[in-house]
């Protein structure tokens, strides 16, 4: 894979002859034609009842194994009696043929959490480096409304025209005192 | 031993009946507490800060303070 990606910048710098491109190609493609004869996706055929492991589902629509061996024949022979007379083993080998995984294997914890959290965390950084760069070069001037002296300047302005002088903001005030109650 | 049949119709009727006066006494009790607990002290409070209103004294006080653009404070 480094040698076809070395071939790729080689390329890209324009030096190459048409030699080394196909040289290039045909590696890619032996790649490729190995993987293909290799892997192949199983084909399930859906509408058929399917096995699952399913917290809701305790009882799946069919059994997990279709293929029994004779000893596995001859145990489900056995089941068809008192179940009494089966040991713990026996029980416990009808109980995996039927099922993949037990309950508590299916609600093993796992270390996922980790991952979910860690993920979270660099796009939570990397939105804040955004959040940087654009305080710096999107942000268009502070407006002068903010400054402490003018906010000053708007509450007295407010208190002089009496806003909301029964329930509200300047029935707060004190106008004999000159200071808020 | 058999279970007793379920329960199958007038499962709606039932609810309504049971929630119903609930919510209406609920909802009775929530408009009686807002109207004595907010509307009739708001009323009260418009009514007594206008029995001591002097509209000229404000208007001129506003004035003094710079708040109008029609007249200007005294000193100007």
């Amino acid at each position: 894979m480094i040698l076809v990606s070395k071939m790729m910048l080689r390329l890209t710098a324009g030096r190459v002859g048409s030699l080394v491109a196909r040289r290039a190609t045909v590696a890619l493609t032996t790649n490729s034609a190995r993987m293909a004869s290799h892997e192949v996706a199983q084909t399930v055929d859906m509408s058929q009842p399917m096995y699952v492991d399913r917290l809701d589902t305790p009882l799946p629509d069919k059994p997990y194994t279709d293929v029994l061996t004779a000893a596995d024949k001859s145990l489900k022979q056995k089941e068809k009696g008192p179940w009494s007379q089966l040991t713990q083993e026996e029980k416990l080998a009808l109980y995996r043929l039927a099922f993949h995984q037990t309950y508590s294997e299916m609600k093993r914890p796992s270390a996922e959490w980790k991952t979910v959290l860690g993920g979270m965390f660099i796009f939570m950084g990397f939105t804040g480096l955004l959040v940087w760069w654009q305080t710096a070069y999107v942000y268009p001037a502070r407006p002068r409304t903010f400054d402490e002296e003018w906010q000053a300047k708007q509450l007295q302005r407010m208190l002089d025209m009496k806003v909301n002088p029964i329930e509200g903001f300047s029935a707060k005030w004190d106008y004999e005192k000159g200071q808020w109650k | 031993m058999s279970l007793a049949k379920p329960v199958m119709r007038g499962l709606l009727g039932k609810r309504l009946r049971f929630h119903l006066p609930i919510a209406f006494a609920l909802s009775f009790v929530a408009a009686i507490g807002f109207k004595y607990g907010v509307t009739e002290p708001r009323k009260q409070a418009y009514a007594d800060f206008y029995k001591q209103y002097d509209a000229v004294k404000e208007f001129t006080a506003m004035k003094e303070a710079g708040v109008f653009e029609s007249v200007r404070p005294s000193g100007e």
